[in-house]
């Protein structure tokens, strides 16, 4: 029987109910402007700096070390920009960064390089891994930066965050990571792995879209984002986006509360589901099978195309996705699938599927059920099909 | 990006697809390194296109423009289906989204491409009547102007 399954939680995830219900009340009874001083605009202040507290909390960081941004992509500028620039002051123009990082991540190191940076972009090899020792054979005198993902968004795989931070550490070197799809399924702590800037966004874990913060450690300086009133420490002006923050702040602890019951859930539902689809002839796993996100799935479907496979599956009521979304507007095939080696036309071929605690097994049942039949049409209409067949006779 | 009813309803349910076993022409183009290939089978009987079949590796708008091209050239002369643009194609899907224009491109090129080999098959020199077939090759070099 057709059922709705949204399988893209790496995309976006659905506001949860409680996260709902405890940001509803700052647009409507506690809408006070948390600078004011009456009543209403110190009740919204207190909600704004326990939120803070509490996501410090999460990370293993300091209240003041926290920052509220829009989203995952702004922490990620500022990041980059802001230290890239603060330490080119003192001759320090080199960043070192992996080929797989999100856009908001590769987009901003472009721009340096074309500000007169210069960036190393490390392999991540066939399992899509970063080598620590890659990571201390690129660190230079001049290097101000390294930047790598925590968890990369297509195919899911984790970093050695806390060897690479150690490394950072070691050669003085500024370490910020992009923890965008980390953040509510890993547990972290700045302290612990050496991490000095980080990035998360809220509605990867069931906040809404809009809010997002970025850890910077006590006494790097960071240059202001936005100049304007005192907020955010004057680093970032701008009227807080209360019921946004307080969002962020009641989605972590629900993503923190039961995580790892959670995941062991996700990960049985993650490998049945590669188990089965790997049933289908031609078909292969991106991606490290176990250092993996929980909740993800990345495979490709030789003699296929993306796009097809996703109306065909939008079709039978599951929303899934193909290489990242911000990639569905182009022609080219996903970059962090050519990073991991993919030749062109398998890349094109690949399906990600992404769980989150609103997902069940009656999904996977759904998806193996569906998923082999719209393959093999696909395959019966396809001339590259034909021809991978003939090669194989 | 967004495609018209028209497009999902070709997407959805392809006109004409699969192989033709009575084809005497049969054209392909693109590649798989672009991420789409197009295959046109072709009847021609008395100058005629009596039938055509397509089959297509490619996303939702190569598909669908593939379907459609076969219905606008089905019954219709080896002169007329020659005539056929990809501007043509698009407008009878209602407009693809601006990435997706050179899908159109690869379906015209299609028919060309199984017109000049149903001229080849008969021992005529297709280039004087079909002119160059543009066979999107990859990206950096296809000149589609899409990438």
């Amino acid at each position: 029987m057709k059922r709705f399954v949204y399988a893209d939680n790496a995309a976006t995830t659905p506001v949860s109910q409680t996260v709902l219900n405890a940001m509803l009340p700052y647009y409507t009874e506690k809408y006070g402007n948390p600078s004011s001083l009456y009543a209403i605009g110190r009740e919204a202040k207190k909600a704004l700096e326990e939120a803070r507290a509490n996501v410090a909390n999460h990370l293993g960081a300091l209240p003041n070390e926290i920052f509220f941004t829009s989203g995952g992509s702004e922490a990620d500028n500022w990041a980059i920009k802001g230290i890239a620039h603060e330490l080119a002051k003192k001759g320090k123009k080199h960043i070192i960064t992996s080929k797989f990082e999100h856009h908001a991540v590769l987009h901003t190191t472009e721009a340096l390089e074309k500000e007169g940076f210069e960036v190393t972009y490390l392999e991540v090899y066939e399992n899509g891994i970063v080598k620590p020792e890659d990571v201390e054979k690129a660190i230079r005198e001049d290097t101000a930066l390294v930047t790598i993902m925590y968890a990369n968004n297509e195919i899911g795989t984790i970093q050695p965050i806390s060897e690479i931070g150690a490394i950072c550490k070691k050669h003085g070197v500024l370490f910020h990571t992009d923890a965008v799809q980390a953040v509510g399924n890993i547990r972290i702590n700045v302290k612990d792995e050496n991490i000095d800037l980080l990035s998360l966004s809220g509605h990867k874990l069931h906040a809404p879209k809009g809010v997002g913060a970025l850890y910077v450690r006590r006494g790097i300086r960071l240059p202001n984002l936005i100049s304007g009133g005192a907020q955010e420490r004057g680093k970032r002006a701008g009227t807080e986006n209360v019921a946004g923050i307080v969002a962020l702040s009641v989605a972590m602890d629900e993503a923190y509360a039961n995580l790892e019951e959670r995941n062991e859930r996700l990960i049985r539902m993650r490998d049945r589901l590669i188990e089965g689809a790997s049933k289908i002839e031609r078909s292969r796993l991106n991606g490290d099978p176990v250092k993996r996100l929980p909740g993800n799935f990345n495979m490709c479907f030789e003699g296929i195309e993306g796009e097809s496979l996703l109306l065909k599956l939008d079709f039978a009521g599951i929303s899934a996705s193909s290489g990242s979304a911000c990639t569905s507007g182009s022609l080219d095939p996903s970059h962090v699938l050519l990073a991991i080696g993919l030749p062109h036309e398998i890349a094109h071929g690949s399906l990600r599927i992404s769980f989150s605690d609103q997902n069940s097994e009656e999904d996977v049942d759904y998806i193996l059920e569906v998923l082999p039949g719209i393959v093999s049409y696909l395959r019966d209409i396809s001339p590259l099909w034909d021809e991978i067949m003939n090669q194989n006779k | 990006m967004a495609y018209s009813e028209r497009v999902m309803d070709h997407f959805a349910n392809p006109r004409n697809v699969g192989e033709l076993a009575e084809a005497n022409g049969i054209g392909e183009v693109g590649n798989s390194k672009c991420g789409d290939i197009m295959r046109m089978y072709i009847k021609v009987e008395d100058n005629v296109i009596t039938d055509v079949t397509f089959k297509t590796f490619g996303c939702g708008a190569a598909i669908a423009t593939s379907s459609m091209a076969t219905e606008l050239i089905k019954g219709k002369t080896i002169d007329e289906a020659l005539k056929l643009t990809n501007a043509a194609v698009m407008e009878a899907l209602d407009g693809l989204p601006p990435v997706k224009v050179h899908c159109s491109v690869l379906a015209e090129q299609a028919i060309k491409a199984a017109v000049a080999d149903y001229y080849t098959r008969q021992g005529i020199d297709p280039t004087p009547i079909v002119g160059k077939i543009e066979d999107c090759d990859h990206h950096d070099h296809c000149g589609c102007g899409e990438h």
